[in-house]
């Protein structure tokens, strides 16, 4: 172990008396007896009372998953549903890579007969649809469903109930959108299905419906799942966690929430307008009757640019614990690298016009939005600079999840770059929906967020599934993966100075673009060949990857604590937190509180701040319920595309099954 | 690690007990308990949505200039009685709350029925204020935001008025004890904020019209 902490630090590690670890106060008002402050039942086991292997199996009788399908159906185990999630959205991601490796194979020359148009079309908006919202979203909260529980030291997600429906519905909505694709009505007006095309009247039939739906069951699970790691940050922290002691990632996964709170409600209210508009008959994008069309591209963008950084934000998430774990020693600049989150975090919402540069705004509020554009790369570059120095003083590692997050900052800085020029208005209306911006964000975001993910893969794959992944292979994914994105971007950054457009499905020879295209399309392959050696990776490593035990890399924060791949409880009792790497501080003994049940699914609350102990509340039991609920949305949703009464209709059994949620089993978690 | 001198941990660590947390109470109310953060994290959404709904009103009647678009504002009346009503409902919504957290059964199931009939008469007046709008949602885009902001702010409505009907008829179960009164706490934190949300869609959509 080469990083060093200070002499001093032996002593902050020291743990505190209960006093500051516990609040004390009981739960009824000043003069007013509440059954809560009733002493624990004398019956009742508690894990006080019972040790080792045996408090080991009864815990994992209480938190476990019941066999069969109902089981798998009902489970609220928020690793369960996380590794659920995951696998999702990576799902997404290759459906969305595959819509783009056919792209590219009918740019690679020009005129190519290879796709018409209208399929060309279905294929760009299906790409960005997938990968905004089906692969982008919630990939970032899938692994705060996965982790945060473990890394904040606790055994189960705030509202784990309702955990499980945000997946099923995110499930279903992303199947209805690719279902409805291959019956060829994909969405075909781009992701963010700009009026007056996507109105009734340049787009009648039902394209346009499902991908107005698709909005609102990805916002529903995005928004219930950004709630719960609000609350799971602020209420659920081991005892003795302040502030200052929270993992950077979960600090990331915190803004991000946040973020996602702020911003989704703006695309649901734009998506829920124009499908009104298409479906009933109001005005609010038609101006013959009063409305307009720069209303609906305000309201996407004050969502779509947060959306960048709801993209962006969990990977530095990644990148922090990547970087820390493999530098051998405690972040540079704890405290700058929160603040700026926070900073990129406010900021973000201050920038969505610039995706409105040519629609012919005022002059004013295109000089603000530039600034603020510019703005934003302060807090950016500061995270950088945090890093580097971290690594810098550290002794580096070079892992091959340490060489993704290196690959990261290669790209994402040269994305940033042009993002700079594109921040000036001038550039900005030269290049505007040209391949040239197609490059940025693409090095903006598979720089600023798959090269950070899948370098998270590499780091908690053993805690996922108890087994390394190859080196050797993951160092091949590494440099066929950075190769191939470069030698597919880049050329796009000239194709598009030279005026190429986006979304068309071909050219012509005489352009002079089919070189550059060429080695696009070439590049293309390559990236995508780097991701079959990554699934193989991934399923070979599944099965015989060398067993990983609980902390294989040596890593300072909690999930690392917990056997690799965790049991359902997570933690045999909940660890007491003195320090910001709390396996760094204690190697040998974990401090933990003792006290909670044994036979009933118990968890700690504790004080938003500074992170005392103060209610020992019940965790719900699994519950067919959720998914019940899921599938009365569902048909809702999709049913209201075709008649608005759907709502009505559909509405009755959504409240059934929340009913039956919410109403008490009669068991005792429910009655305590 | 190979340049690592410390051997990575293969078997769990040992458990040192610091702390006891067996007398923890089992629930507590208000911002003590999980469930309260939980109905913020979805009043901070829902706010958005409807901060951002009031944007776009404000937008169209810049795009305008004449507003509202070829119809006379709303009915006045039902609205501000509708109002008025919310506004009382305040008090008796407060002492629901207040008395949850004493755990006092008796009275917390006067007021939740008191509550109840409040709720849904309230929803019988906005089927009448709905009526009154002098504007359908598909005349022009004045009549489709009047109609989004009366719904949206309805479907919150109908929601608490269900909600607090199922956490009446639960109180007069057995279930009716322990944590559930931290529930109805949070039932009525919710309720507040559909009033609060109420209170300048009210002003926007009734008086600004006739300013």
């Amino acid at each position: 172990m080469t990083h060093t902490l200070a002499p001093h630090d032996a002593a902050l590690d020291a743990v505190p008396k209960p006093t500051r670890l516990l609040t004390g106060q009981p739960a009824g008002k000043p003069g007013f007896r509440s059954e809560a402050d009733a002493p624990p039942n004398p019956r009742e086991l508690r894990d006080d009372q019972v040790d080792g292997p045996e408090l080991t199996a009864r815990l994992v009788r209480t938190w476990g998953t019941r066999r069969g399908i109902i089981g798998a159906l009902s489970t609220v185990d928020h690793k369960i549903i996380g590794k659920r999630y995951i696998i999702t959205a990576f799902i997404f991601l290759f459906l969305g890579g595959l819509a783009a490796v056919v792209m590219r194979m009918q740019l690679a020359r020009p005129e190519s007969g290879l796709i018409g148009p209208d399929l060309y079309n279905q294929l760009f908006t299906m790409h960005g649809t997938t990968m905004m919202f089906l692969f982008g979203v919630p990939i970032g909260e899938a692994f705060a469903v996965f982790l945060l529980p473990l890394m904040l030291g606790t055994r189960n997600i705030a509202f784990a109930r309702l955990n499980a429906y945000s997946y099923y519905v995110y499930l279903f909505g992303g199947a209805m959108i690719w279902v409805a694709f291959m019956l060829n009505i994909g969405p075909d007006v781009g992701w963010f299905a700009y009026v007056p095309l996507s109105g009734p009247e340049f787009s009648p039939g039902k394209r346009v419906d499902f991908w107005a739906q698709m909005i609102t069951f990805t916002e529903v699970a995005g928004i219930a799942v950004a709630v719960q790691v609000v609350v799971t940050f602020f209420k659920m922290r081991a005892p003795g966690m302040t502030l200052d002691r929270v993992p950077l990632f979960v600090w990331a996964e915190l803004v991000n929430a946040f973020i996602i709170i702020f911003a989704l409600p703006a695309v649901v209210t734009a998506s829920v307008m124009l499908i009104m508009d298409r479906l009933v008959g109001t005005h609010f994008f038609n101006p013959a009757e009063g409305g307009d069309a720069l209303l609906y591209q305000h309201l996407f963008w004050f969502f779509g640019h947060p959306e960048v950084y709801i993209i962006f934000i969990p990977a530095t998430g990644w990148v922090s614990a990547i970087v820390v774990t493999f530098s051998r020693r405690q972040a540079f600049g704890y405290i700058p690298l929160v603040l700026s989150m926070i900073a990129t975090g406010f900021l973000s919402f201050g920038l969505w016009v610039h995706h409105m540069f040519t629609t012919g705004l005022p002059q004013l509020g295109a000089s603000f939005f530039t600034a603020s554009s510019m703005l934003i790369a302060i807090p950016n570059g500061i995270q950088i600079f945090c890093w580097i120095a971290t690594l810098w003083d550290g002794r580096p590692v070079f892992r091959t999840p340490l060489l993704f997050v290196m690959g990261f900052f290669f790209i994402f800085v040269a994305g940033g770059l042009s993002g700079i020029m594109l921040a000036s208005v001038p550039i900005d209306a030269q290049v505007h929906d040209t391949m040239f911006v197609v490059a940025h964000f693409h090095y903006v975001l598979i720089g600023g967020n798959v090269f950070p993910l899948l370098g998270a893969v590499y780091y908690w794959f053993p805690k996922f599934t108890g087994r390394m992944m190859s080196e050797r292979l993951g160092k091949w994914h590494f440099w066929l993966a950075f190769i191939g994105f470069n030698i597919t971007f880049f050329p796009m950054h000239i194709s598009g100075l030279m005026g190429m457009p986006r979304r068309v499905y071909t050219y012509l020879p005489e352009m002079g673009w089919g070189n550059l295209n060429l080695i696009s399309t070439l590049g293309g392959v390559m990236l995508f060949g780097s991701f079959v050696l990554f699934l193989v990776n991934v399923l070979v490593s599944a099965r015989r990857g060398a067993v990983a035990g609980p902390n294989p890399w040596d890593a300072g924060t909690l999930e690392w604590a917990a056997s690799s791949p965790p049991l359902p409880q997570n933690f045999d009792r909940i660890p007491v937190v003195t320090n910001r790497e709390p396996l760094w501080a204690h190697r040998n003994t974990l401090p933990v509180a003792a006290g909670l049940s044994v036979e009933n699914r118990e968890v700690i609350i504790s004080t938003a701040t500074s992170g005392r102990a103060d209610l020992k509340e019940s965790s719900p039991e699994p519950s067919i319920w959720p998914f019940l609920a899921a599938i009365a949305t569902t048909i809702t949703f999709i049913g209201s595309i075709f008649t608005p009464w759907a709502i009505v209709w559909g509405g009755l059994p959504t409240m059934i099954t929340l009913v039956g949620w919410f109403w008490p089993k009669g068991n005792k978690e429910d009655e305590a | 690690m190979t340049s690592s001198s410390h051997q990575p941990l293969s078997s769990p660590l040992q458990h040192n007990v610091v702390l006891n947390v067996r007398q923890l109470p089992s629930y507590g109310h208000g911002s003590r308990s999980s469930q309260w953060w939980g109905i913020m994290g979805f009043c901070a959404a829902e706010g958005t949505g409807f901060v951002l709904a009031f944007g776009a009103y404000f937008y169209l009647v810049f795009i305008n200039g004449v507003w509202p678009l070829s119809s006379k504002p709303p009915d006045i009346y039902t609205s501000t009685f509708h109002t008025a009503l919310m506004l009382v409902s305040l008090w008796p919504n407060y002492l629901t709350r207040k008395y949850s957290e004493r755990e006092d059964l008796r009275k917390v199931r006067r007021y939740l029925v008191i509550m109840s009939v409040l709720g849904t008469a309230l929803l019988a007046l906005r089927a009448f204020e709905i009526a009154l709008l002098h504007t359908k949602w598909d005349h022009n885009a004045y009549g489709s935001i009047v109609w989004l902001l009366l719904g949206f702010h309805t479907l919150h409505l109908v929601t608490d008025v269900v909600d607090t009907i199922i956490l009446t008829v639960l109180m007069f179960t057995r279930h009716g004890h322990g944590r559930r009164f931290n529930n109805i706490g949070q039932n009525s934190d919710y309720w507040t904020f559909v009033v609060a949300a109420w209170i300048p869609l009210y002003v926007i959509v009734y008086l600004f019209p006739r300013w």
